[in-house]
């Protein structure tokens, strides 16, 4: 699950981590509002989408007057952004954040992952900050450094006086860069996170004085946590996803769209995948990824039918259930069942195996219904493409 | 002979008097499984499946002499069964639950340091030697002995592996469902390490997915170190990058994550790679008859 910038902004706070002071508006008016209210001269307006890119796609905009914030809301608000990352359709900007403009002197990259090979929580830092770690691992690799994390002893004060210094920064800045990698650690591992990540975290000028403050920050949380996250819970903004998507997941599938013409309905995540594949190694191009999961009931079948068949593109129905903790004749009752009740027009293949599946096949067979069915994976694949090139 | 299980392994089933781990229990008993008894907190002392039922894995293991455990406890508490199987002596613990949290797992993998238990799992199918022990979800119907020692992240594509080989008469020695989590108790390397040790297992079938590094690890430590050909397969040629495709652990953070970079590694590296998901079953027939080895 992902978080606002804004949301990052106020958990970052509650940890003592330095963010700019700012607030989130919904209107132009409240945030020429914001502006006043934490005075200044010049301000910066950020469109609250998840997808990243935001800068380059004109959704932030460093602005010198109230009325120049009030435009930049304006324009912002209502309006799909399109980034490198939301695909060509955009998101929907419902609400802005605004910051006073901050005099930086430069900026560096910190983020907390799970690490896959060492299985635990690594610490990535590197002076190049501002910009997508990937480009920076892929440019100049020495610039990055990582210190993975004991979890039984924590993140220790030396670990972060290491990366400070790896990084360059040093004298007055080092407790403050200390100070501030334990708490994101802290964070991390409280609220479940799988992610955190702080880019960029910048040197700004105060009067005199050097300070460390977060510009911007991205959180992913681990879905599986979010039973004892109640707070993060509430985080969750619907509109950033797919609405298909989220039906689906109040149904127990788990549906991904895809940009092809053969619907396909799979339990398992492996085989759904490889379904997919040998979709397009017959040529053809899968419209969504969607596994039924274990201990799929005639009713989650039918949902799964329905949610494919929402997608317009859809010109035949893959369906592939090899069944261990399944019962095909359940699947093949689905089946039935969707036909029925949701007027299937689309051709549906399918391919049954594994647990009760004589009994399934044999309740195909007597339904009436035209199913195409298929012995094997290949075969179901093949039939499945031939009937959307015609 | 086999790997991690056999027809003289004990098993026990944490969480035993719950629907999942009753149905799985009977089924594996069904084929000759050496089941001796179960744990669930608060029902000690009483019986179910005709076996006897006890509060914690330390006082099932004293008293049958337990040394494998199907922990088919929910989520939420399953990393915690797990720690309690390992600090009682269970030698190999098999975990089916898809969604323990990955911080937990972090502190369990942390937890294992120094106690030389075997993890299968999470979110994995299980473990069968045919015809001798199953701790799982499978059907085990699909299951014919044989000499092809099989590991996979998936649990349905393995099914669907097994069948394809069984259509041309190979069957298995062992298979071992890793699990589609982002942190596996065991990977495909410690897997590969066994099969190559066992003398039963000839040929060792690799079943992988995008996302994270395993693969091309595994991959790596094959071609040093195995004498027995290896024929690997990659889900998710089609999958978009940055999006979680199904399993918590299939999702192309990178370049290397993707299937077929992970595929062209494989094969560079020596390996055998069945390119279509449809042709798993023949590129291991093939191997075989290159390396001279006979079906089972």
């Amino acid at each position: 699950m992902n978080i606002h910038e804004y949301q990052a902004k106020e958990l970052l706070k509650a940890y003592g981590i330095p963010v700019p002071v700012g607030g989130v508006a919904y209107s132009d008016r409240q945030a020429a509002q914001i502006a006043e209210d934490i005075g200044g001269s010049s301000w910066v307006v950020k469109a609250q989408i998840h997808a990243g890119g935001r800068g380059k796609a004109g959704g932030v905009k460093l602005v010198h007057s109230i009325d120049e914030v009030k435009k930049a809301a304006d324009a912002m608000i209502g309006s799909h952004l399109v980034t490198q990352q939301t695909g060509p359709e955009g998101s929907l900007v419902y609400r802005v954040w605004v910051e006073p403009a901050s005099h930086i002197n430069k900026e560096f990259y910190l983020g907390l992952v799970i690490d896959r090979a060492t299985q635990r929580i690594t610490v990535v830092a590197s002076s190049e900050g501002g910009m997508d770690i990937e480009e920076v691992a892929k440019a100049s690799p020495e610039k990055i450094v990582r210190e993975v994390v004991d979890p039984a002893i924590g993140l220790r004060d030396f670990q972060c006086r290491k990366i400070a210094t790896a990084i360059g920064l040093k004298g007055r800045l080092m407790p403050q860069a200390v100070k501030l990698m334990k708490s994101l650690y802290r964070c991390m591992r409280d609220k479940d996170a799988l992610q955190a990540e702080i880019n960029p975290l910048a040197i700004v000028r105060v009067g005199e004085e050097e300070k460390l403050l977060v510009l911007d920050a991205k959180f992913n949380f681990d879905d599986n946590a979010l039973y004892r996250q109640r707070g993060i819970t509430d985080l969750r903004d619907l509109a950033e996803e797919d609405p298909k998507e989220v039906e689906a997941s109040g149904h127990g599938l788990n549906y991904i769209a895809l940009d092809g013409n053969i619907g396909c309905i799979v339990n398992g995540a492996g085989l759904a995948m490889a379904s997919l594949d040998a979709i397009t190694l017959h040529g053809g191009r899968p419209a969504n990824f969607l596994d039924v999961g274990g201990g799929a009931s005639p009713e989650k079948v039918t949902n799964a039918c329905r949610i494919v068949l929402q997608d317009p593109n859809v010109k035949a129905i893959l369906v592939n259930i090899f069944a261990g903790i399944n019962r095909c004749d359940w699947i093949a009752l689905g089946l039935i069942q969707a036909c029925n009740n949701l007027n299937i027009k689309v051709p549906l293949v399918v391919r049954l195996a594994g647990t009760n599946v004589t009994e399934g096949r044999k309740i195909l067979a007597e339904s009436g219904i035209a199913f195409i069915t298929a012995e094997n994976l290949d075969a179901a694949a093949a039939k499945a493409v031939q009937i959307v090139q015609g | 002979m086999s790997i991690f299980v056999n027809k003289n392994s004990k098993v026990i089933f944490q969480g035993f008097t719950g629907e999942h781990a009753s149905f799985h229990a009977q089924d594996a008993m069904g084929i000759g499984t050496n089941v001796v008894g179960g744990v669930t907190p608060g029902k000690g002392g009483t019986t179910h499946l005709g076996l006897p039922v006890f509060d914690t894995v330390a006082e099932a293991v004293a008293a049958t002499g337990a040394d494998v455990s199907g922990v088919f406890v929910p989520p939420p508490f399953n990393a915690d069964a797990l720690m309690e199987a390992i600090d009682a002596g269970i030698k190999v613990a098999v975990t089916i639950a898809d969604g323990i949290p990955i911080h937990d797992m972090v502190r369990l993998q942390r937890y294992r340091i120094g106690r030389d238990a075997i993890l299968i799992g999470p979110n994995s199918p299980g473990i069968i030697t045919p015809g001798e022990c199953k701790v799982g979800i499978m059907p085990s119907q699909i299951y014919k002995g044989g000499n092809i020692g099989i590991v996979s992240r998936s649990g349905t594509l393995n099914y669907e592996a097994t069948e394809q080989m069984s259509a041309l008469g190979l069957g298995i020695s062992t298979s071992v469902g890793i699990g589609g989590d982002p942190i596996n108790g065991t990977d495909f390397v410690t897997v590969l390490q066994a099969f190559e040790a066992d003398p039963e297992t000839e040929i060792v079938v690799m079943i992988g997915e995008i996302g994270g590094p395993q693969e091309v690890a595994a991959a790596r430590w094959a071609s040093k170190h195995m004498a027995k050909p290896v024929v690997g397969f990659v889900a998710g040629i089609s999958a978009p990058s940055g999006r979680r495709m199904g399993h918590a652990g299939a999702i192309i953070a990178s370049e290397s994550d993707t299937a077929s970079a992970k595929m062209d590694t494989m094969e560079a590296l020596g390996l055998y790679v069945a390119r279509n998901p449809a042709h798993i079953g023949q590129t291991v027939l093939r191997a075989m008859r290159e390396h001279g080895i006979k079906p089972i």
